[in-house]
Parts: structure tokens; sequence; C-alpha cells
């Protein structure tokens, strides 16, 4: 049978990271996130796969490490949250622009400005709609428990390198400090040199050889045109990703004839609300986006002719809501509900809001 | 069978150790489990806590408004979490430190006198050990092997060999929980 630990969402990622072959990760600690880095620490994978860990002297610091280490095909990571993922902003669009993979984690903490060290969702925004300048787009994963915090380090690093897109996982502070049974991945060796040739030697930088024109990892193009040419490349590309990587999870929604829409720690406390809401005879449901770019936009679409309404419950002041209004064309009343600077929305305080804001609304 | 807990005092009282132990207890008895502690200034500032759930299904939200049991160990958490138990449900104190005792009619309030015993032990480290022995008397939703097992995965190595003293513990907490009429 599989073992299973007892771990933090943070400490998972770490160890996630060693388990899943990653060659490097690179960061600076800012709470609440800051048990990744010192798993690692902890757990010396240098002296186990020879995997780097280094604590950069700036969270630029560590995002340009980044993307040094992704030039040259490896599988880097790095993890901050909110104010320290700001920073990095300028190297993750170097990074998309550059078109190379990596997995960053941004566990969400309160904002704007330094903000509160509690848990929320009012990154949304920067990690779907950009964050960084120019015409880019991080594949975005949105953990809801410990277990997945596990998994989608290894899908993240899959869809990196599938796509040569940087992968978000976009958790909070809810996910990162909570303990939940998990079951670990078995080892994978980490890529060899030779390995990393073969699969990504036609743009890695793994050293010219006379048989190869020289691989160029840059985000610079002078000539608009040619500029203009890789921008619809790009465009392409997250077209595709839109149509083959949408992820999603239905909860009692068979029957449902009010939805909830919310992720991450959101849906956790959705999936309460649904339970005290059918006790009093209130059907409900919840879609909860698992992939937020791409979007479960024509999902959404699908179920709306069997819906009375839809509550977007984050904890912000009100993002996500925004795609669910631009699926739902207004077809169906959409309102938004929230807690946010780090305050976390009660189950009852959700189903108070679907009465008042959705059901009574007439 | 779903039980949701709260346990709150002060930092130091091995507060979310308790949790850590009783969620790992869930563990070994195929139950799913969280543990969510508070994290923020106010853990900076003196007081703990943490809301551990062991279910036989999916747990839904891992922050909850309403306990089954809350588990108090200072004034603070009794005046912040009194209210917060479900009616019927069961609130556990320790009364050391304790000016306005729970007051709630429609509750079972038990007392221990886990500080005290622990004194008397000479071992202060026993105190949370003593209080999860009494919590298990009054709410047996883990077998006593599991939590022995649980502890025993909770313990760093270069604690293991407080194995007996902890087991000890949990078995005097068991003896001296008693309820307030």
């Amino acid at each position: 049978m599989a073992e299973y630990r007892l771990m933090k969402g943070n400490e998972v990622i770490a160890e996630a990271a060693i388990r899943f072959g990653c060659d490097g990760y690179f960061g600076y600690p800012i709470t609440p996130q800051s048990e990744i880095m010192e798993t690692l620490m902890l757990r010396k994978p240098w002296e186990e796969t020879g995997m780097v860990v280094l604590q950069a002297e700036s969270e630029v610091a560590a995002i340009n490490m980044v993307y040094g280490g992704a030039a040259c095909g490896k599988k880097v990571l790095t993890s901050s949250s909110s104010p320290g993922i700001s920073l990095k902003q300028e190297g993750i669009t170097y990074i998309a622009g550059a078109e190379l993979p990596c997995v960053i984690v941004n566990v969400v903490r309160g904002g704007p400005g330094l903000g509160t060290i509690q848990p929320a969702q009012s990154d949304y925004f920067q990690a779907v709609k950009g964050g960084g300048h120019g015409d880019y787009r991080l594949i975005v994963l949105a953990p809801a428990s410990v277990q997945e915090m596990n998994d989608f380090v290894g899908l993240g690093f899959d869809l990196a390198f599938k796509y040569r897109n940087p992968v978000m996982i976009l958790s909070d502070g809810v996910i990162g400090q909570m303990m939940e049974k998990v079951q670990l991945g078995d080892f994978k060796p980490r890529w060899t040199d030779a390995e990393i040739i073969k699969m990504h030697g036609s743009w890695a930088t793994t050293g010219k050889t006379p048989d190869r024109k020289h691989n160029i990892i840059t985000s610079l193009e002078l000539d608009s045109y040619r500029q203009e040419k890789f921008n619809h490349k790009l465009t392409a590309k997250y077209k595709t990703i839109s149509e083959n990587e949408v992820r999603f999870e239905e909860i009692s929604c068979e029957d449902a004839e009010y939805l909830f829409i919310a992720y991450g720690s959101s849906s956790r406390i959705c999936q309460k609300a649904i339970e005290l809401a059918r006790a009093k005879g209130i059907k409900v449901g919840l879609l909860r986006p698992i992939t937020l770019f791409p979007y479960p936009t024509k999902k959404i679409q699908s179920m709306l002719s069997k819906l009375k309404g839809i509550l977007a419950v984050e904890m912000s002041a009100g993002q996500m809501v925004e795609d669910v209004r631009l699926a739902v064309e207004g077809k169906v009343p959409v309102e938004h509900f929230g807690r946010f600077g780090g305050v976390i929305p009660t189950p009852n305080e959700v189903v108070q809001a679907l009465e008042e804001q959705i059901i009574k609304r007439k | 069978m779903t039980e949701e807990i709260i346990i709150a005092g002060f930092g130091g009282q091995g507060v979310l150790s308790m949790g850590k132990i009783l969620a790992y207890s869930g563990i070994m008895q195929d139950q799913e489990v969280s543990w969510m502690p508070s994290y923020g200034p106010e853990m900076r500032g003196g007081t703990a806590n943490v809301t551990v759930i062991l279910s036989d299904n999916r747990i839904s939200s891992p922050i909850l408004q309403e306990y089954d049991t809350a588990i108090i160990l200072n004034q603070q958490s009794m005046d912040k979490f009194e209210k917060s138990v479900k009616k019927g449900g069961t609130l556990i104190y320790d009364p050391n430190g304790i000016i306005h005792p729970p007051t709630r009619k429609d509750i079972t309030i038990y007392k221990v006198e886990a500080a005290e015993e622990a004194a008397k032990m000479q071992s202060a480290k026993s105190f949370n050990m003593l209080v999860l022995g009494a919590f298990l008397k009054i709410k047996p939703i883990v077998k006593l092997e599991n939590i022995i097992k649980g502890l025993k995965k909770s313990l760093p190595e270069r604690h293991q060999h407080l194995m007996p003293m902890n087991e000890k513990a949990i078995t005097r907490g068991m003896e001296i929980i008693y309820e307030v009429k």
C-alpha cells in the first residue's frame, strides 16, 4: 500500500522538486512560503541528486538564475510570495519572451504593497493576465490541496517543457501552511547532459558542436516584422494550450441550479458551503478551475442552460469574476463574493452571499 | 465520522504538535486529515491555535467557524472559541490561568488540570500529552495504538527517547479529566 505522509504544502513543493529530478532551486525567503527553501536546505539534495539549492541575494537575482538554468535546458524552480513575485516580473517576461521552461511558485498573501502575511488570492490578475510587460501568458495551475502541491510540480515541469513556457503554481497561505496527508511520487533521476542534448539540444545552450548552428537565447528582436512574426508564434502557442490543457473539477454539479466558481483554498471553503446550503435545500454545485490560464471558459458556457446564477468566490476584491463574466456573456446573473486582506471567508458567509446576492435578487 | 477540532492556547504549550500527532494518528487508521495552524502575527505575540479535522470522507474546508470539540488552554482562547463550539459539542479546558470559566449550557464541558499534573510529574513538557490523553478519553476517535504510532512519526529522531514519558502522560491524562456540571 502507498505510504502517506503528513506534510505542509510548502514542504511538499520542496520534496516534489527533489523527487521529480529538479536541477536547481533559486529563491529568497518570504512568509508564507519560507518552508520551501528551508525544507530544501534541510534535505540537502545536492548530496543526494546533485540538485542545486541557492538562496540568492534578492528575488530579482533568483529569477535571473532561473532564466540562466532554463536556458541550459535544466529543470529549474523558484518560489516566493506576492511582493517577491512582483520583483520577479521582469525576469518572468524575459523567460516567456525567450520561450524557456521553468516553474514559479507563488504562495499568495494579501496586498497591495507589503500587505499582510495572511492568505489571499489577490494575485490572479498578475498571474493570469500578465504581471510583466508584453504579450505573453503563463500556464497557471491552482492547487487546492497538499496533494496537488505535490502533483503540480511534476505536471508543471511537464507542461513547461512541452510548450517551452513558464508555469506558475498559484497557491496561497492556506495551502502552503496547511498539513494534509500526501502521497509523494517516486524518485526520478535528474536528466543527464546527454539526455538534455537529445531532448532539448535544438534550442538549449548546451554547448555548440560543429554539426549545428548556435542556439541563441534572447527576448530581443529589433526588427518589428520579425518581432510581430514571433508574437504570432506565441499567440498560436497560447491558443494550442487553451485548446488542450484546460483542467477543472466539478463537485455536486449534476442537479445544480446555482454554481460556485472558486479555485484554490476558496474552493475548499465552497465545498463546505455546499454541504451547508444543500442541508437547507439549495441545489448548488462547484466548478473548480484547476488551470487559471487556460481558463475553463467553454466548460462554464456548457453549464449555463441549467443554471439560475453563479457566485464567484475568491479571496480578492473581484478578479477571477471577470473571466467568469467573459464566459457567461450576461446569460445568467454573476456575482462576486470575497473576503480579502488576509481574511478568509467562512462557509456560512458564502452561503449567505449566495442567498442574498443571487437567490433573492429577483 | 468527521470530527472538527480546535486546539488553542499559548505558544510553547505544544498546541501545534498535539494537533500534528492527532492528525498523524488519523492517517495511521486510513482517515483523511487536515491540520491548519494560525501562522499570522498572533503566533509571534503569544497565542497559537490549530484546526484539526479527521474524517472518513474527503475534507472540504480546512478552516472552520464551528467545531465539534474545542480544547482551550488559556483565557484569550476561551474568549475567542467558547462561542464557536457547535450546539451539543464538547469543550475541554485547563483551569490554569482561566479567570472566566465557560458558561454555556448547551455543550458538554470538561476540565483537565494538566498544568498542575505536569508540575506534579515534574515534566512541563508532558503538558500537551496529558491534554491529548484527556481528549481521547472523551472522544476515542483514534485508537491508542495509532496515537503511539502517530507520536513516533511526529517526534524527531533526537526525541525518540521521550516516547515512554509521552505515553505515560497520555494514559495519565485519560485518568484526570472530569465533567463540569
